[in-house]
């Protein structure tokens, strides 16, 4: 569908291709926790304050956003990061995006 | 041990309001919560955040809910262990159950009930060779209960948020030397405490590290040095340290209470909606912690599920006693 986002999971050794309507108003964060990736926390509830939604950006349609302040400084305190990093409840599922491949750290 | 007719497991705000609702029924409670201070993700993650969805705030900042969660408790005189993990339930026989923290503190209840959230907030470790051989009162902790505990000591923080910085320079008026490990080239903290903690460093009281990584963690019967990787340079050195503290933030982890027998769905406990009872008699489950048909995980509903656990557990407690349920607006609230 024109409306669609297409959207690849890696995760371990298994990559699944979904797809989701770029109108319903979710985040990254709300999608992967309601397809069961119990990896993705998301604690705070999608506030950028506190990091259980980490997810590593492997390839995107168009480029995202540059990360806020806010992104950055709770990114900072992850044991590990990767220059790819990002808060997945701050990557916006609508018409700005394409399509995306991440990648959930083990 | 600590004898009580309910124990709480769990501080963050529906276990606090369940105080109140069990106070009214002339309950005591006592509530354990491995955060060193009540209010849950509420006072740990977002205190200054606003929330919108509390019957009768159009808004309220979330530690300001908590602060007036814990006056609202107050009259009932809760007992409270911070910082302590219930690491095992037993029930003893009926309204007889025993519960023991990971650091041995032991509480009798009558009836548990477990408000426990997301479950246990548990540090996220670094990788680091070693680090579990030095935990549990051998020099690394993952938070600062007792500062004093690092009086004269030798001390390493790792980690760039705001709680490292903020400890490195609480620390470096208590300790003798103050060593902060940092990943990247730069802070990105509150600004304030970036400014602090660089302005001590250039005075010589705290030490701070970037481009570095912890890399093992050396001693025999206690941690007496930490080496350290700067990823730039790809050099390695040995820092002595008494202690080494890596804050790396909180993750929730259900934790033991997986281990106690009770039907889990999910990591969430399932639970009858007549009165939030669990499938072991005289356990309670309220909050997010539990899970049913239609559940939300709202603080509304928590609420909601702590008035009908109270009056369930206090049957469960006095079955032969019929109460009739008084309104606060006539009988107001009295005090223990």
């Amino acid at each position: 569908m024109e409306n669609d986002i297409k959207i690849a999971v890696v995760h371990g050794s298994e990559e699944v291709n979904l797809e989701v309507p770029n109108n319903m108003g979710l985040n990254l964060m709300e999608f992967l926790k309601a397809n069961d990736y119990e990896q993705i926390e998301g604690t705070c509830g999608g506030m950028a304050l506190c990091a259980s939604c980490h997810v590593r950006v492997l390839e995107v349609s168009p480029a995202l956003d540059e990360q806020s302040d806010d992104e950055y400084a709770i990114l900072e305190t992850l044991p590990v990061v990767y220059d790819n990093s990002r808060l997945s409840c701050q990557i916006k599922l609508n018409t700005n995006l394409k399509s995306i491949k991440i990648l959930i750290p083990e | 041990m600590i004898e009580t007719d309910i124990a709480i497991i769990g501080a963050g705000p529906v276990g606090l309001f369940a105080i109140f609702e069990t106070g009214l029924l002339k309950l005591r409670c006592h509530l354990v919560d491995y955060l060193p201070q009540a209010g849950g993700q509420l006072s740990e993650i977002y205190p200054k955040k606003p929330i919108y969805d509390i019957p009768g705030y159009p808004t309220v900042g979330a530690q300001e809910l908590v602060d007036n969660l814990l006056k609202q408790a107050e009259p009932f005189k809760p007992g409270f262990t911070l910082g302590e993990r219930i690491e095992t339930l037993t029930k003893n026989g009926e309204k007889d159950f025993t519960l023991t923290t990971h650091l041995g503190t032991t509480i009798h209840a009558k009836v548990v009930v477990i408000a426990g959230g997301l479950g246990c907030f548990e540090p996220r470790k670094p990788e680091v060779i070693n680090l579990d051989k030095f935990e549990n009162g051998k020099g690394i902790a993952y938070m600062v209960l007792d500062p004093e505990k690092y009086r004269n000591k030798k001390v390493v923080l790792a980690g760039g948020g705001d709680s490292a910085l903020d400890w490195a320079i609480f620390l470096s008026n208590v300790a003798s030397e103050v060593t902060l490990v940092h990943r990247s080239e730069s802070f990105r903290a509150a600004p304030h405490s970036v400014n602090t903690a660089l302005k001590l460093a250039e005075e010589g009281k705290i030490t701070v590290l970037l481009n570095s990584n912890l890399q093992e963690a050396f001693g025999n019967d206690h941690l007496t040095g930490v080496s350290v990787l700067n990823t730039k340079t790809n050099e390695v050195h040995t820092i002595e340290a008494d202690n080494l503290i890596p804050l790396f933030g909180l993750s929730p982890k259900l934790g033991p209470i997986g281990n106690w027998g009770l039907n889990i769905d999910k990591n969430a406990i399932e639970v009858n909606t007549d009165d939030y009872s669990t499938n072991i008699p005289g356990i309670y489950a309220i909050g997010d912690i539990n899970t049913y048909k239609n559940k939300l995980k709202l603080i509304l509903c928590g609420f909601h599920e702590a008035a009908l656990m109270a009056h369930s557990a206090y049957k469960y407690m006095n079955p032969e006693v019929k109460y009739t349920m008084k309104y606060t607006t006539v009988s107001g609230v009295s005090a223990f």
